[in-house]
């Protein structure tokens, strides 16, 4: 645990009006680890996400995170362009609804390559070239390069989501409810193709669900998430297996068995 | 020609309309392709009519100036003598169809086939100055683009037209980088005189009455159209020589003739194929000066 941290993250806290949404939150996140921020609805999982991606600036608290040169850059201090630059390549964000992500009017392929044009690749054939192979690594047939999303399922536009999110091969992902709304054999594999992807690739992902067999399957550490706090986090078998925290423990006895 | 008429400012706009057009003008000279806001007036014609292109042409229009106004490259459309007429009136200028003469050029769709010289502005008419309108809906968000210099958009774009055609397909409005800074919409000029706009030795000013926006390309400045390396831009012309003087490297108008499929290929700039003609070169449809 002495290896230094990817992303880290001090003492957030962010109210939306009268309601806590974050109470001094910290988290840390190593290199190729898949870290889970579970909790129920409204408990601030998404919020936190957003905060840790930048896109939504907290009352107070830090988020650094380690540029590949090993400067820790403050995420919410640094300027508009270069967190945009992040974005578009050492960072990947995968929604949960795929549409608010993809081109719904673009092919599949130029949604794919489209961040590799954004890093200034200016070469058609090499670009449609890695656009086939990624196509190929979410499993969508090389012969849909050029269909529009819309005539794709649900489990296909989350797919191809996550192909052009990994396209320019990001180093930390965040991921906000992956499978929701998929039925249960899609949400299967897409999680197989997600832990595959990202045990090969070795990218760091911050994943947020309210799914426990999700964490599970996914994330080495978990964080549980009630009202804007973090009540209990720790290696993932462990906090499933023996919750310490009320809350944690309501919420594991809650799951469905099949 | 028709006489000045009185009750108007010189060149019909106020002068404080004036200065703050100019005020405009300066700033987007200064920053060559981006998008400066003005108080776009209303003007005696409709909106798409060139409200843009006439504000900025009344705002550097000076006594001794030559006017020319070009629609299409053509000098006799209604939209031309209008404009040409209505300067004409209000600011009693001088007015030519010679592009030589001129020392300002108003233009809508073509840039002239004679080379502009560092005593010209070329006025353009633009109807949408925003490159990226039709693939990101919102202005806000196109904004921010062109403040982060992010147009992986735009060869999004290109991309999908060489997946579904083949080529890239935009033959007009065919957008450019402007000082290898800011994306820019040259105006809908067909894609074969965008490489005229590169290291042009005359001012280029844009001016989008209805968008209200003003832009500019200073002399000398480099204009490149976007592309991919493994597909170049391509200027594209009808593979045609002109009918009436015969030129093979001018822009081309296709005019339906009669109605057994007749076609006759002719330059678009008028004033570029009456020169040549006057010089004595004849196209395959054309008849010598001489016999006339």
């Amino acid at each position: 645990m002495n290896e230094p941290r990817l992303l880290e993250a001090n003492g957030l806290t962010l109210h939306f009006g009268a309601i806590p949404a974050l109470v001094d939150v910290d988290a840390q996140l190593w290199p190729g680890e898949v870290l889970a921020i579970v909790g129920e609805s409204g408990s601030g999982k998404t919020t936190l996400l957003n905060v840790l991606a930048g896109r939504i600036r907290p009352d107070s608290g830090v988020v650094q995170y380690r540029a590949p040169d090993g400067e820790m850059l403050d995420v919410h201090a640094m300027p508009a362009p270069a967190l945009r630059g992040l974005h578009r390549s050492d960072w990947g964000f995968v929604q949960q609804n795929p549409r608010e992500n993809l081109r719904m009017g673009v092919s599949a392929g130029g949604n794919v390559g489209e961040r590799l044009m954004a890093r200034g690749e200016r070469h058609y054939g090499d670009i449609r070239a890695e656009a086939l192979r990624w196509l190929a690594e979410v499993e969508i047939d090389a012969d849909r390069i050029d269909d529009l999303p819309r005539v794709f399922s649900g489990g296909m536009l989350q797919r191809l989501q996550i192909a052009r999110t990994l396209v320019t091969h990001p180093r930390l992902v965040f991921m906000d409810e992956p499978t929701g709304g998929l039925d249960v054999s899609v949400q299967a594999r897409l999680l197989d193709l997600i832990r595959s992807l990202v045990a090969r690739l070795g990218i760091a992902v911050v994943l947020v669900t309210h799914d426990i067999a999700v964490a599970r399957l996914l994330a080495a550490r978990i964080m549980v998430m009630q009202r804007g706090r973090v009540v209990e986090t720790g290696l993932t078998d462990q906090v499933l297996d023996d919750p310490q925290h009320p809350y944690t423990q309501l919420l594991v006895s809650s799951v469905l068995a099949a | 020609m028709t006489s000045e008429i009185g009750g108007y400012n010189f060149a019909y706009l106020d002068e404080q309309t004036k200065r703050m057009i100019r005020r405009a003008l300066l700033k987007a000279v200064a920053i060559p392709g981006h998008q400066v806001p003005f108080g776009s007036r209303e003007m005696p014609l409709p909106y798409g009519w060139g409200t843009g292109g006439i504000q900025v042409t009344a705002a550097v229009l000076g006594a001794d100036d030559v006017l020319k106004v070009i629609d299409q490259g053509a000098d006799d459309t209604t939209n031309a003598v209008s404009i040409r007429r209505f300067f004409a009136r209000t600011a009693g200028v001088a007015t030519t169809t010679r592009t030589a003469e001129a020392t300002v050029i108003q233009t809508r769709h073509r840039i002239p086939e004679q080379p502009l010289r560092e005593d010209q502005i070329l006025v353009y008419q633009v109807p949408m100055p925003e490159p990226m309108a039709k693939l990101e809906p919102s202005r806000a968000e196109t904004r921010r683009m062109h403040g982060l210099s992010d147009y992986g958009l735009m060869h999004v774009k290109l991309y999908e037209d060489i997946a579904r055609f083949g080529q890239i397909s935009i033959s007009y409005d065919y957008p450019v980088m402007v000082n290898g800074r800011y994306l820019m919409s040259p105006s809908p000029i067909p894609a074969f005189d965008n490489p005229k706009m590169h290291q042009m030795a005359a001012l280029q000013l844009f001016g989008a009455g209805r968008e209200k926006r003003i832009y500019a390309i200073p002399p000398y400045t480099d204009v490149r159209s976007l592309d991919f390396e493994d597909h170049p831009f391509r200027a594209i012309r009808a593979p045609h020589p002109c009918g009436l003087c015969g030129a093979e490297d001018s822009y081309l108008d296709e005019v339906v003739t009669d109605n057994a499929g007749g076609r006759l290929f002719v330059c678009s700039d008028t004033d570029h194929c009456a020169e040549r003609r006057a010089c004595g070169h004849v196209g395959d449809d054309g008849v010598a000066e001489a016999a006339e």
